[in-house]
């Protein structure tokens, strides 16, 4: 790990790592510090003088039913999201690793999903289910089908998770495809040699060598799903109907910005911290597998 | 490929072909409303291919942000176009200079509180800025950001990943490199100007792309901390456009407003294509 020759002095490095370490301090460890006091406090309604309550938002938290409720959600969305884009991804990689010829093209045209906004994304997928005159919810209307996003929750879980999908397929198929092409052909001859399908090898050798980034992979993708996603729901449901894609991180910017009820915000601000720092915890983990990969 | 089938091989293709049309078919939508009228998309079904409108709508959207009988309080998309490349330039640019001269540091520095530093970076490894949203806005508020490009790049700059990833690359630099240009008498600024940067162009480039994707496409951040509608950024402009209630709002404008969105990353994922596959599987989160 370290390096033999090693440059002397030490204000020199300190000057180098201070840009980072200033900004860190100011706009990161700064308000992660003010949430954690911020929570422990209730603020007057005039937001003059704020009172010191201890657990209580917390509690108060856990006792509401919409806050609870929003665990649901983002559990239910942030898995749903990353099953079916994995999944996808997935199906799209072991394809263009199928040929020799053209995988670079189906490349070019898979990922560059990626590099659309997902607030654009979900603008797109809104109108596409805009009551009256989207596109797909027309023709639904003319089956006989009322497609509502905006009244039936079911519709709008459903919407935000296709969009959100869409948005994270060619992350996925990038991942997957490398993984794919760094296993070696020879493997995959000899067991068609020894007369194994294309489906036991996929079972048998394929899919047990793509494990650990499968699994690296579920990590990320919930994180994704749990934060880059705001976009999606901002302009697809703003959190209806009825808070029912109202996830964690919507709901402290609902509370926070919308309802401005800091302590409640801070509160939960904290609780995330918690939620992604066991997250990170578990990833880091297997951050050094991923390097080797 | 293994075997040598002709149908499986087609069955291939076609599978490749589905997804390929699902990924297309948001898109081609926008493209198509982004050329006809209002009244084609308000009366449906909504047309299928692309009508005789392009150049009067893009030039509406880029130029006023509309059309002349459509009233937005809106400015020229360009203009949202202009504050979108300074904002992801920013923040690429910014993150990177900091994030070189911290590994520099890290890797080939010894010096008081080193490890403690090293792990005040990685703790803002996974935390984005959305945990921390009312606290972080409230600092901004207080420097007098709000309304300003340092305040939408200053806090997204904020972030351990390319610390990491030039750390592990200088990592891999040989040794020997160093004692050759410390025997031609280079000092550490010099060896890290002549030597480092050059051979770290590859991981710069790999980095831009990712770090100019994750700037330019920003939602949240720009939404809270612009209320001045000349600042706004393309992504979160769209947002206002949509109509709420009664309005029928202008969707030829908001279509070419979406595709404009995504033309300059787009562009640049596409054109720096080794270099995006690249700095996605080693750099990530």
């Amino acid at each position: 790990m370290e390096k033999r020759v090693i440059f002397k002095g030490w204000w020199l490095p300190l000057l180098l790592v201070s840009p980072q370490l200033i900004i860190s301090a100011v706009f990161f460890f700064y308000p992660s510090g003010e949430a954690i006091w911020n929570s422990l406090f209730l603020p007057d309604p005039f937001g003059l003088k704020s009172e010191f309550v201890g657990i209580d938002n917390f509690t108060f938290l856990f006792g509401d039913p919409y806050y609870r409720a929003s665990f649901i959600t983002t559990a239910i969305f942030s898995i749903s999201v990353s099953v079916l884009s994995m999944g996808l991804g997935l199906y799209f990689a072991v394809l263009a690793d199928r040929l020799i010829k053209g995988a670079g093209v189906y490349q070019t045209l898979l990922i560059w999903p990626y590099a659309v906004a997902p607030a654009v994304a979900g603008v797109l997928w809104m109108f596409m289910f805009n009551g009256r005159i989207g596109l797909v919810s027309w023709y639904l209307g003319l089956l006989g089908y009322d497609w509502n996003h905006a009244l039936h929750s079911g519709e709008a879980m459903s919407l935000v998770i296709v969009a959100s999908t869409w948005s994270r397929v060619s992350y996925n198929f990038i991942f997957f495809l490398a993984g794919l092409q760094a296993i070696p052909k020879s493997i995959i001859e000899a067991a068609a040699i020894d007369g194994a399908k294309f489906w036991k090898r996929f079972r048998t050798i394929v899919f047990p060598l793509l494990s650990p980034i499968s699994f690296f992979l579920l990590v990320v993708n919930i994180v994704y799903a749990f934060f880059e996603t705001f976009g999606v729901i901002h302009t697809i449901t703003s959190g209806g109907p009825e808070q029912a894609t109202t996830t964690l991180v919507y709901k402290v910017y609902a509370d926070g910005f919308v309802g401005q009820d800091l302590g409640s915000s801070a509160a939960q601000s904290v609780i995330l911290l918690i939620c992604v720092g066991l997250l990170t915890v578990f990833q880091f983990k297997y951050i050094e597998r991923k390097v080797h990969y | 490929m293994v075997e040598k089938k002709q149908a499986g091989y087609w069955l291939t293709h076609l599978g490749l072909i589905i997804g390929v049309l699902f990924i297309f078919f948001p898109v081609w939508l926008a493209f198509v409303g982004s050329t006809v009228t209002n009244d084609d998309i308000l009366q449906p079904p909504f047309p299928v291919l692309p009508g005789p409108h392009f150049i009067e709508n893009y030039k509406n959207t880029l130029l006023y942000g509309g059309p002349e009988d459509y009233v937005y309080n809106h400015i020229p998309i360009v203009k949202m176009l202009i504050n979108s490349t300074i904002m992801a330039l920013g923040i690429t640019i910014g993150k990177i200079i900091i994030s070189l001269l911290s590994a520099f540091a890290f890797v080939y520095f010894k010096f008081p509180f080193r490890r403690t530093f090293f792990w005040l970076i990685f703790i803002t490894l996974m935390l984005p800025v959305e945990v921390r949203i009312v606290p972080t806005y409230e600092v901004v508020a207080n420097l007098n950001m709000l309304n300003s490009y340092s305040g939408l790049i200053l806090p997204l700059i904020a972030s351990a990943t390319a610390t990491f990833l030039f750390r592990q690359f200088f990592l891999t630099v040989p040794n020997e490199m160093i004692e050759a240009a410390r025997m031609d008498g280079a000092g550490p600024m010099q060896f890290f100007k002549d030597i480092l940067i050059p051979i770290s162009r590859t991981n710069i480039a790999a980095l831009f792309v990712i770090m100019f994707v994750y700037g330019f496409n920003q939602y949240l951040w720009p939404l809270l901390i612009t209320t001045d509608t000349s600042m706004q950024t393309i992504v979160m402009g769209i947002k206002f456009m949509i109509p709420t209630g009664d309005d029928f709002g202008h969707w030829p404008t908001i279509f070419s407003t979406a595709i404009l969105s995504m033309i300059p990353t787009v562009l640049i994922v596409i054109g720096m294509q080794k270099f995006f596959v690249k700095g996605l599987l080693e750099s990530d989160k």
